[in-house]
Order: C-alpha cells, then sequence, then structure tokens
C-alpha cells in the first residue's frame, strides 16, 4: 500500500513501470485464479441446476463429505494441540536438538506429500516393517480411515506451529513470567496471558490447516486404496469421477471444496478485516 | 480441549464398529478406472441373486484406480476379495507376492476374463484425416494420442495390437513390426502415464487427430462427452484385450467370503453378467448375447495375445521392461 502512496511524488517512467506491475499481477491472478475457479463453477452447472444436485446427493459423494470433515475434525485439533506445544517449546525454552525440532516442523512443507503417503505404506502396508504385526492383530491403518487421518496430520503438522514460533519469539517471555510471579498457576498463566496474545495467529493456524486438511490429494490418494464409501475423501472422489468422464460431478464435488476454500478465506479475510491492528501489533513478522 | 478429543476419539470408535458390524457379508473389488458403471449394475444384480437364493444381503464395495496402482495397493494390504484389472500381469504381481495362485488364470473359463474388448480409434467428427487403418496412423501430419506403455497397463495392449498389425502385414517380421512401431511413436505429441490422461488430453484439450483407445473405454467416452463430437473407426486388424478377474485367495480365505467371493466372479459369466457386460461396452464371451449386440461391436479380424506373444510376463519381459523393446525405440530422447 505504501509503494502506491509514494509513487504520486516520483516520476513518470517510475509511475509506469508501477502501472505495468500492478497490471501484470492483475492479469496474472485472473489468468491462474479466478479463471480456474471460475470453470469449476461453470463446468459444475454445465447441465443445470438439477444434475449438480444429483452428482452431490449420490451416496457416495456424501460419504466423501462426511470423510473429509471427519478427517479434518480428527486432524486439525491434534495439530492445533501439537502446534502450540511446538512452538511453546521452540520459544520458550533451551534444550538440545532445538534447532532439529524447528526443522523437523517444516519436514512435511518439503517433503512431496506423495512420498510422506508412501512412507506410511512402507510402514504399516502389508509388506511394511509392522504390516505382519497389524495384520495378526486385526488393527487396519492402511487403506482405512487411520492412515487417511495420520497421512492429513502429516501433511498439515507445520501450519499451526509456524504461525505460532515467530509471534512467540517476538512477543518474549516478560508477560508470562510477571503471571507467575503475581501467582498465576501453570494453566492459568497459558488461559489468561499466553493464549489471549496468540489467538489470532492460532486461529489464521487452524484456518490455513483446515484448509489444506480437507484439500490434500498426494498423500492421502497413496494411502487410501480408494474404496468407494469408505476410504474416498472429497479430492479422490473428484479426480474418480473426472476419470470416469463423469465431469458434472467432479466439478459438483470440486465447487464444494473450492466453496470451503473460499469460506476459509472470506473468515481469514474477515478477521484481518476486524482486528487487523490487533494481528498487526502482534505479528510484527507476520502475514 | 484434551477430554473433547478424547470424546471424540471414542466416538468415532464406535461409528465405524457400528458401521462394521451392520453388515451381513461385504465383498471389496479392487477394479480399474473405467468400470463403475459396470460393477455398479453387476454389483446391484448379483446382490438381488445372492439374496434369492441365500437370504444373505451382500454389500460390494469398489476401489477404482489406474490398473497397476490398484494391483500395487494390494500387495500393500487393500483387503480385496476380488481383483478387476486391466491385464493378467498385474494380477500376476499380486500372485508372485503368494496372494492368490499362480495358475490363477486356469481357475476360470476364457483366461479368467468374462468379458473382452479391443483396440479401436476414436477420432474427430466427419474423420478429417481419413483413418481407416493402422497404416493411416504413421502418415505425415497425422497426429496419434496414446498413454506411455511403460507407466500405463490400457497403452501396453495399444503397443501390442500396433505390433501385431504390423507383424501380420505380407512380409511382417518383429523387423517390420519394431519399425512401424517406432514410426507411429513419432506421431505421438504428448506420451500421458495413463489412459484417462490420453483421453483427456485428446477430448478435453483437443491434441491429436487419433487417439488409440479400448473400444469399451471409446464407447463410454463417446456416450458421456455426446455423440456429435467424435467417431469410432474400428481397424481391420486389432488385438483382443483381456481384462481378467481372480478371487484373492488369501484375503477370501481370511475374510472367510471365499464363497461369495467365487459366486460373484462366476456372475460374470452368467448370461445376466454377461448381458450387464455388454451394455457397458464390453464384448460378452457368450455368442448369444454377442449376436445380440453385435450391431454395438463391429466385427474385425482380431488375434490375441497369445497368439502372437505367449503370457503377459514373456510379453512384458520382451517389451516393457527396461532395455526392453520399448526402450530401444529411443521415445521421447
Amino acid at each position: 500500500m505504501s509503494a502506491v502512496m509514494r509513487s504520486r511524488t516520483v516520476a513518470w517512467p517510475r509511475r509506469l513501470v508501477h502501472v505495468v506491475l500492478i497490471a501484470l499481477a492483475l492479469v496474472f491472478l485472473v489468468l491462474f485464479l479466478l479463471l480456474p475457479l471460475a470453470t469449476v463453477f461453470v463446468e459444475a452447472f454445465r447441465q443445470g441446476v438439477a444434475p449438480y444436485l444429483e452428482a452431490i446427493k449420490q451416496p457416495e459423494a456424501l460419504s466423501a463429505i462426511k470423510l473429509t470433515l471427519l478427517v479434518a475434525v480428527i486432524a486439525v485439533p491434534l495439530n492445533l494441540v501439537f502446534g502450540v506445544a511446538a512452538a511453546w517449546a521452540i520459544t520458550r525454552f533451551e534444550f538440545p536438538g532445538k534447532a532439529l525440532l524447528g526443522a523437523f516442523i517444516d519436514l512435511p512443507f518439503s517433503v512431496s506429500p506423495v512420498v510422506s503417503g508412501l512412507v506410511y505404506v512402507l510402514l504399516f502396508g502389508a509388506q511394511g516393517w509392522f504390516g505382519p504385526w497389524l495384520d495378526d492383530h486385526g488393527i487396519k491403518i492402511i487403506f482405512a480411515v487411520p492412515g487417511l487421518v495420520l497421512a492429513t496430520i502429516f501433511v498439515t503438522l507445520p501450519f499451526v506451529a509456524r504461525e505460532l514460533i515467530p509471534l512467540m519469539q517476538a512477543q518474549g517471555s516478560e508477560e508470562e513470567e510477571a503471571a507467575r510471579v503475581l501467582g498465576a498457576s501453570g494453566w492459568q498463566m497459558f488461559f489468561r496471558v499466553t493464549l489471549p496474545n496468540i489467538r489470532w495467529a492460532l486461529l489464521y493456524g487452524v484456518l490455513l490447516c483446515n484448509a489444506r486438511a480437507m484439500g490434500e490429494f498426494g498423500a492421502v490418494s497413496v494411502v487410501s486404496g480408494h474404496i468407494r464409501g469408505l476410504t474416498t475423501t472429497m479430492p479422490l472422489e473428484v479426480e474418480m469421477r473426472y476419470n470416469e468422464y463423469e465431469y458434472v460431478g467432479a466439478f459438483a464435488i470440486a465447487s464444494l471444496l473450492a466453496l470451503l476454500a473460499l469460506l476459509t478465506l472470506a473468515l481469514k479475510s474477515l478477521l484481518e478485516w476486524r482486528y487487523g491492528d490487533e494481528i498487526a501489533a502482534h505479528a510484527p513478522g507476520g502475514h | 480441549m484434551k477430554k473433547s478429543i478424547l470424546v471424540l476419539l471414542a466416538a468415532i470408535g464406535v461409528l465405524l464398529t457400528a458401521a462394521v458390524a451392520a453388515k451381513d457379508v461385504s465383498l471389496l473389488n479392487v477394479s480399474y478406472d473405467p468400470t463403475r458403471e459396470l460393477y455398479r449394475q453387476i454389483n446391484t444384480a448379483f446382490a438381488a441373486q445372492w439374496k434369492a437364493q441365500h437370504g444373505d444381503s451382500v454389500t460390494i464395495q469398489m476401489s477404482h484406480g489406474g490398473s497397476g496402482k490398484q494391483a500395487r495397493s494390494v500387495v500393500d494390504g487393500l483387503p480385496a476379495d476380488v481383483v478387476t484389472l486391466a491385464l493378467a500381469y498385474d494380477i500376476d504381481a499380486i500372485a508372485d507376492r503368494g496372494l492368490l495362485a499362480k495358475d490363477w488364470q486356469k481357475k476360470l473359463p476364457n483366461n479368467a476374463t468374462p468379458y473382452t474388448s479391443t483396440i479401436v480409434f476414436l477420432v474427430r467428427k466427419g474423420n478429417p484425416k481419413g483413418i481407416k487403418d493402422w497404416g493411416d496412423l504413421v502418415r505425415a501430419g497425422v497426429q496419434v494420442v496414446t498413454p506411455n506403455p511403460k507407466s500405463s497397463g490400457g497403452a501396453r495392449w495399444n503397443f501390442l495390437a500396433a505390433w501385431g498389425y504390423a507383424l501380420k502385414q505380407p512380409g511382417g517380421s518383429d523387423a517390420t513390426a519394431k519399425a512401424y512401431v517406432k514410426e507411429l511413436f513419432k506421431h505421438v505429441p504428448v506420451l500421458d502415464t495413463g489412459a484417462r490422461g490420453a483421453t483427456n488430453t485428446f477430448v478435453q484439450r483437443g491434441i491429436g487427430d487419433v487417439l488409440i483407445a479400448w473400444e469399451n473405454e471409446a464407447l463410454l467416452a463417446q456416450r458421456q462427452l455426446g455423440n456429435n463430437a467424435f467417431e469410432i473407426v474400428v481397424p481391420s486388424i486389432t488385438i483382443v484385450a483381456e481384462p481378467p478377474v481372480a478371487v484373492v485367495d488369501s484375503n477370501v480365505d481370511k475374510h472367510g467370503t471365499r464363497a461369495v467371493a467365487q459366486a460373484y466372479v462366476e456372475f460374470l459369466y452368467s448370461p445376466q453378467g454377461q448381458e450387464i457386460a455388454a451394455k457397458n461396452f464390453y464384448r460378452p464371451r457368450s455368442p448369444e448375447l454377442a449376436a445380440r449386440y453385435a450391431s454395438q461391436f463391429p466385427a474385425t479380424h482380431t488375434f490375441t495375445l497369445s497368439d502372437l506373444f505367449g503370457d503377459w510376463r514373456q510379453a512384458q519381459a520382451k517389451f516393457f521392461n527396461d532395455g526392453g523393446i520399448f526402450d530401444q525405440l529411443g521415445v521421447g530422447s
């Protein structure tokens, strides 16, 4: 924003560069973001509203929606707890291996999701390390809901911690120390001092984590087994229908995913608009 | 927070257990991509028959994906009672891990293939390039879309069909076949990894003049995408594509589902099963049904895999393994 303001006072050629850059960015956005998004809805409604609703009302679609929500409902809270704990450990304590922990948190970002899915297959698959033992005990992980949850937790693990760590580092621990000195218990300090300080970053991290959890394809595809109505999440259902030339069905479910993404985006924007100052004050290096 | 998570996990556990307990008999059929409609109808018909004969309700779950990937998943523990894949080689891979007998293909009639398809050409409306036979694919200016036989099971049938055509020409030999196939792949602008990718390249992106495809997929694509945009051309000679089926021995023994799984694959050979296959564009084995659906499946000269290539292990080793004939063509390099 400030760059645009400053441009009012600068010479013509520089202003031209600004305009060209902005135009380029806009064209790029329209071409690569808005157009594909619009295509999803156009394709979904190509044959009208009735086939759209029909495609979504199929039991397979409904079960994919339920499964996607179920996986997110398990994975996101777990990653919330883990993210807070990890951020807490990294920003409040000195311990050997701290740098390593920080690096490990980023691992899911740098590893291809397909590889992370394969890792679980190698661990828990029938030919994997623990496969025979799990099989003997009748425990199903791969090609069942637990595998989907594990893979989703893995790929969405960094989101909450990565939002919190810079913020908590910047905030320091003075307020928490003051609370302890004034006699607060550990939990009191956490709920009355730490949590209020990090709540916006936390919420933001959870939103991102949730968006990714519902949209994850690669890792989930490897561990799913694609059993219709049992282990097929929405992104997988989209792919399967596309492969069956059921374009309306594929795009109808894709449009639901897009709606979920838009909802997340709207929530995030609302937060930033409503609490923008507060977030900015707390997150000097933030978004 | 912690407590609510525990409660949630417990609730989920209860739900999952309840879902499992509610079923009478359950079968998992691990299949390849375009069989969804086929097996939706087969499953309904079979469940009705089984209920009438035995009083048990049977639920058949389906898994769809690329044939090779599906085989890999079964090896990794996907608990398939029945596999219905695109080529015998993929089921051989499961048999190699001891999940079913090595001679699985002898346990059901017709090479354990209850329905067949064949390799045809899908061309654009009006056939603007005048494609009639394999020879036309290597004319100047003709672009052909077919997936990569290294990664796609379906594409291996395409490759062998082209090879067989060249071999069956007057004076045909392995050398002339190799020269023809090499020339053919020079006309392939995009080598997709799978059959569905190739179809989408041809249909959605509008690339190429000819798509080499399974007849059932060409008919399916034609129906799903509207009849007016594409035409099917049946070449003078082509291969019989045999997508086989098998009961996965060790899984059905573990699940106690052998009887129903066996009845399920046998149902595919019954008149009812054959009719459903024909309605879903697979060529039925039964002569009566083949006659009744003759208008849908134009007559053509065909050869089978065993006529020219032995079995799938031999074909795989000769053509598609690393250093095999396909690699020697230097496609894409």
